[in-house]
This record gives structure tokens, C-alpha cells and sequence, in this order.
């Protein structure tokens, strides 16, 4: 504690401290969380198949058209000779051949395989929408909240907790009830306007989890001094907010949205198999779900959509665990 | 005496403590509680006392991080005691500070090029070369390789990290630093390079200290002044050699005679005075004198009359009515060396 401190200066004077610089005079260059974090993610076995397995899907649903074009008949189309006429269910129980990959619908014989492709469509841009729009919101609100304190946070609170009791099912399938009877009024009729709805139903009403997060983030990281040293050099407020802070909340921004993502997929899908969401003839895979429980001497029919979503849950949830780990190594399981 | 450059008349901070839904006041924690000082340009003054005691309090009412609840605080003139903070901006650039923890102090996400680059962006300074040679230049200045430009805080040490600190606050060039327990966190070993760093960019650059400290030695290493703080007042005030050698306030006696003698033959001779108790609650500080629940030279008039800051050697001032070492018993302190 105080000796060492009475030795003349002289021989510890201050010299650059070399740093394990490798042989030769490479140039130094500094390795970022970033890019820590992505080594780290690559060395993850199992987040990067969820990583392939999520590539592939967008992939999917981006080039369904082609996909269909390729493999299977368009998602609507009715082919009445793939169906035994007596039992009204396909041919050979499922109808599955290299013609119809998944097999086809009981009654009206739409190719399964196409229309679980179209639906990963609406699957995907309904939960990457809402995800975005409740991302945004609740980082705006948790920042604002988290930073100024006082009765700004005291009101964002009070609301993120009114948002998190507010029961969105019951209000989505009175919305959707509503809308219907004005859709002749409205400009976006429609597939469009169920999406528009899904989006803003799922989306603006899920953003308290992650308001609530980031505000958490915002308290402790608004205590640390490296937030004191950027005041006491004179910055404004918004240079902390933007240049010190939020590059900080990076990490649990990304690792509750790619959380967010399955949790939406799922809620869209409810949303249609109760009917309150896209309205048939759209393939979605809620929809296909729905239809496919009064057919349980086919069970092709449910198979192929659960799987689908079965298999798009897990790839976000896994990807979003090893993400978290690559990000935030000690916040463990 | 030459001029000073920053002057605290009476400087007070008192911390509401507020109760039930309505945030009534129920009392508040007297962190600073009327403190006065002078710091002469290019002189260092250390602010020594026990945890709590306001020290650190003391650094940010002066830096403005926080607001003042009452006195004065005046730098080259001046009154920033409650200035805007818009019209305290370019004053900042004179007026800097290094903290404490050298591991919180720096953002993880920026690079070391970009947070000694900082306060050119923040008071928006155009630099001949480029930031980025400026920056270098500092780097270089603290004992860094300007080549660790593109390196980001968490890839240096303890020591590195609180020199990338010390480079951030030099980048502007300021002529008073208030360090806030710039070693604390640190490696005996590293606080004697940072402690003889600071002592090396005083006189290159013509800096003025207020060195923030809890370690004695480390106080007694650098300070040219010292001012020992309990309770949120300061008791005593000297020059470093007077202080040291005859301590006048019974507590900077207590404090002293508590510091480690590495040599067990010169430990033998002395007298370790044990203070009873703990530090009363800032809360509900005792009357008068602060010291007198620990003090063993009390008596009653200690609980009823609080004794003044007075100077009772040159430059030498103590706020007790029964000063150890008082001129007119002893009559050395002043050369003492």
C-alpha cells in the first residue's frame, strides 16, 4: 500500500508497454467485441446449423414463386384427379409422389408442398415486421425511460406494465372483426391488410419485454464513468445517448429480437388457426393447421406445416441462445 | 504565493432522502457540508480522508457533475458555481478529471483512437495534423504505442487502461486536472509508474492537481498541499511537509500514525493511535465539532461550539479548539522538513 510508492521515478518512468505484438512489425490491429464475438459464434456447432437452417428458410420464402415453379403446382390450384372421389381423401392416403412432394389436401387437392412453401412467406414477414416494429418501439421507450429517469421513466414504466397485462388475443379477434366489416372503406383490402394488422397487433404490443430490458441496460450503463468523463468533456446529451450508450445495448438489442422472432411466429400462427388472421384461400401455416384438424385420417395434412413451424422456432431459438453466448459470455444459463 | 486558479468558498452538497409516495424530504445526507480551499496554479493538493467522508463528492461538485447545493466555486475567475452547462463547455477544456476505475471509465465499444479522439469531437477542436496524429502524439506522451490506436480497452491492463485515461485528459491540453483516486484501483507497482507519470506531465505541461486520495502515501508522494476532510468538512489544512510532520488535528494525528511502517525497527518506537467506533452517519453528523464522539481530547466545549478553520502556523490551518503541535508549545512545525 506504501512503500513501493517512496522509490525515485527515475527507472519506472513512463515507456511504451509493449504488448505481445507478434514477430516483425505487423501492424497492430485491434480486435472489436464484434469481431470477438463472431469467433466465438463460429466455434458454436449448433447456433450456426440454426444460423443455415434460418438462411435457408428466408431463402425459401424469397424465391417461392421459382421453388414452386420448380417442384411443385401453384398454392391455389385444385387438383381434383389426385383425390379419391368416394372418401374425398388422396389418393393412396396421402397422395404423396414426386409430383406433389408433401402430398396433397383432402377434398380439393391443392399441392401441400407449394402452399407450406407460400406460407413461410407470410410466416417470416409477419414475425421479421412485428419484431422490428416492438424492437424499436421498446428501445426508444426503454433508452428514454432508462437515461432520464424520474417521471419520464415512472410514465413508460406505468405503460410498459399496462401493454404487458393488455390481453391481445381477445383485442386482436375484435380488431379483425371491426376492420372486416369497414375493408370495402379502406384503401388496403385484403391479404395486405390482414398483414398490416398482424404486424401491428403482434408488433405494437410486445415491445414492453424489451422496453423493460434495455431500460435496465440504460440505468447501469448511465452510472458508469465513462459516461461522467463524456459530461465532464462537455457533451450533450444526445452524444451520450447515441455515441456512448447505445452502442453498448447492440448486444441485448440482437439477442432478444432473434428471441423475438419464434415467439412471433407462433403468435401468428395461433392468430391464423383461430381464424383471426390471413383469411383462406392464403396459404399460411397456422391456417393449414387449423384446416387440417378435421382431417385426422390424413395426418400428412398437419404434419407438413407443424413441421415447419416446429423447425423455424427451434433454428431462431437456438440461433438466439448461441448468439447470447457469443454476445454476453457471463451471463451463462 | 503565486495566483489561484480555482477558489471553494464554503461548498455544500446535500443529498435529499425522501420517504413514501410523495417524496416528502425526511432529511438529507450532508455529503460536503461548507468546504473552502484554494489551489494555486501549478501547485498539487491532496484531499485525503476516509471513505465517505466527501472527497469524491468534492471532485464532482468542482468538475460539475454534480450541483452544488450551496457555496461557491470559482475557476480563473470564474463563477461556475451554477453556470449553464452550454456556457461551462468551453471552460471544460481548461478543467479535466481522471477516475477511478480505469475499467468502467473507458467504453468497451470505442477504440483507444477514439476515446483519446473524444474530447476533440465533443468541443469540436480542428487540430493541424489530424485528430488521429494528435491522438498518437498523446498516446506517446503517456507511455502508450501509438500504434495501439485501433486497439479497443479491453485488450490493455490495469496500468495501460488508466494512462489511456490520463491521455484522454490530456488531450485538450487543460490546465487543472482533478484526479479522483487515480491509483486506487490499481497494482502497487502500477500506482507508482501512474503516480510518477502524473508527476512527469506536471512538469512538462504545466499542470495544477487536486489529487483525490485515500492512501496517505500516495497523497504525501505527489501533493505539494494536503487538506484532510472527515465528515464532509475539512479539519486541517499545510503544507505537506508541516502536515505530515506535526500533524495539528487530533484526527490527521490518528490517520498518520495509521499508516504502515515497512521497517519493523523504526515500526517499534511508535505509538498507534486507535480510533473508537465508527464515522457518525452523514445523516445525523454530531453537533459542533465532528470528530468529538471518537476524539480523546474532547471536552465539553467540543459538543457545543464548533471550532473554525483557523491558520495557526503559516499556510498551516486546523479546525480544533485542543491542536496537537500548536506553535505556541511546539515551536518547529513550519521548518520542519
Amino acid at each position: 500500500m506504501t512503500a513501493p510508492l517512496d522509490v525515485s521515478g527515475d527507472e519506472l518512468k513512463a515507456t511504451p508497454e509493449s504488448v505481445a505484438e507478434g514477430a516483425g512489425a505487423k501492424a497492430i490491429q485491434g480486435r472489436s467485441l464484434g469481431q470477438i464475438a463472431w469467433m466465438r459464434l463460429k466455434r458454436d456447432k449448433v447456433a450456426l446449423t440454426g444460423a443455415g437452417v434460418i438462411i435457408f428458410l428466408i431463402l425459401v420464402a424469397v424465391f417461392a414463386p421459382l421453388i414452386v415453379s420448380w417442384f411443385g403446382h401453384p398454392p391455389n390450384q385444385f387438383n381434383q384427379d389426385q383425390i379419391d372421389t368416394m372418401t374425398m381423401i388422396p389418393k393412396g392416403g396421402s397422395g404423396i409422389s414426386w409430383d406433389y412432394l408433401f402430398g396433397v389436401e383432402p377434398v380439393n387437392g391443392r399441392d401441400l408442398f407449394s402452399r407450406v412453401v407460400y406460407g413461410a412467406r407470410i410466416s417470416l414477414l409477419i414475425a421479421f415486421l412485428a419484431t422490428l416494429l416492438s424492437v424499436f418501439i421498446g428501445t426508444v421507450m426503454g433508452v428514454i425511460a432508462g437515461y432520464f429517469g424520474g417521471w419520464v421513466d415512472m410514465i413508460i414504466s406505468r405503460l410498459m406494465d399496462i401493454f404487458l397485462a393488455f390481453p391481445v388475443l381477445v383485442f386482436a379477434m375484435a380488431l379483425v372483426g371491426v376492420l372486416g366489416q369497414f375493408e370495402t372503406q379502406l384503401e388496403v383490402k385484403g391479404d395486405s391488410l390482414r398483414i398490416l394488422l398482424l404486424i401491428f397487433v403482434i408488433g405494437f404490443f410486445n415491445w414492453g419485454y424489451i422496453a423493460r430490458i434495455i431500460r435496465g441496460q440504460t440505468l447501469s450503463l448511465r452510472e458508469r464513468e465513462f459516461v461522467d468523463a463524456a459530461r465532464s468533456l462537455g457533451a450533450r446529451g444526445p452524444y451520450i445517448l447515441f455515441r456512448e450508450i447505445l452502442p453498448n445495448l447492440i448486444a441485448p438489442v440482437l439477442i432478444y429480437a432473434t428471441l423475438l422472432i419464434p415467439t412471433n411466429v407462433l403468435f401468428e400462427a395461433a392468430l391464423s388457426f383461430l381464424g383471426v388472421g390471413i383469411q383462406p384461400p392464403t396459404a399460411t401455416w397456422g391456417g393449414m393447421l387449423a384446416a387440417a384438424t378435421k382431417y385426422y385420417t390424413v395426418p400428412h395434412f398437419m404434419f407438413f406445416p407443424g413441421m415447419a413451424i416446429f423447425i423455424t422456432v427451434l433454428a431462431f431459438n437456438l440461433f438466439g441462445d448461441g448468439l447470447r453466448d457469443a454476445l454476453d459470455p457471463k451471463s451463462g444459463r | 504565493m503565486s495566483e489561484s486558479i480555482l477558489s471553494v468558498q464554503g461548498l455544500e452538497k446535500h443529498f435529499p432522502v425522501t420517504k413514501g409516495l410523495f417524496k416528502s424530504q425526511v432529511g438529507a445526507v450532508k455529503a460536503v457540508d461548507g468546504i473552502s480551499f484554494d489551489v494555486r496554479k501549478g501547485e498539487t493538493l491532496g484531499l485525503v480522508g476516509e471513505s465517505g467522508c466527501g472527497k469524491t463528492t468534492t471532485g464532482r461538485l468542482i468538475t460539475r457533475l454534480i450541483e452544488p447545493t450551496g457555496g461557491k466555486i470559482t475557476f480563473e475567475g470564474h463563477d461556475i458555481t451554477h453556470m449553464k452547462q452550454g456556457k461551462l463547455r468551453p471552460l471544460r477544456r481548461d478543467m479535466q478529471m481522471i477516475f477511478q476505475d480505469p475499467y468502467s471509465s473507458l467504453n468497451p465499444r470505442h477504440t483507444v483512437g477514439a476515446i483519446v479522439g473524444a474530447p476533440f469531437r465533443i468541443q469540436g477542436i480542428q487540430t493541424e495534423q489530424g485528430i488521429k496524429k494528435a491522438v498518437q502524439d498523446i498516446l506517446e506522451l503517456v507511455g502508450l504505442n501509438p500504434e495501439h490506436y485501433n486497439r479497443y480497452p479491453h485488450e490493455f491492463s490495469g496500468g495501460q487502461r488508466q494512462r489511456i485515461g490520463i491521455a484522454r485528459t490530456l488531450a485538450l491540453k487543460p490546465k487543472l486536472i482533478i484526479a479522483d483516486e487515480p491509483v486506487s484501483a490499481l497494482d502497487v507497482s502500477i500506482q507508482a509508474q501512474v503516480v510518477n507519470l502524473l508527476e512527469d506531465l506536471q512538469n512538462e505541461l504545466d499542470l495544477t492537481y487536486v489529487v483525490i486520495a485515500h492512501d496517505l502515501s500516495v497523497v504525501r508522494h505527489i501533493s505539494d498541499r494536503v487538506a484532510v476532510m472527515y465528515l464532509g468538512k475539512i479539519v486541517e489544512v499545510g503544507e505537506r511537509a508541516g502536515l505530515y510532520s506535526a500533524p495539528m488535528h487530533p484526527y490527521t494525528n490518528a490517520l498518520l500514525s495509521a499508516v504502515p511502517i515497512p521497517d519493523p525497527k523504526q515500526r517499534e518506537g511508535r505509538e498507534r493511535i486507535r480510533l473508537t467506533g465508527d464515522v457518525p452517519s452523514p445523516l445525523n453528523p454530531p453537533p459542533a465539532c465532528r470528530f468529538h464522539t471518537r476524539c480523546w481530547k474532547a471536552q465539553e466545549i467540543c459538543k457545543t461550539q464548533e471550532p473554525p478553520l483557523a491558520e495557526l502556523a503559516p499556510g498551516h490551518a486546523v479546525a480544533c479548539h485542543f491542536p496537537e503541535n500548536a506553535p505556541s508549545k511546539t515551536e518547529t512545525p513550519a521548518t520542519v522538513a
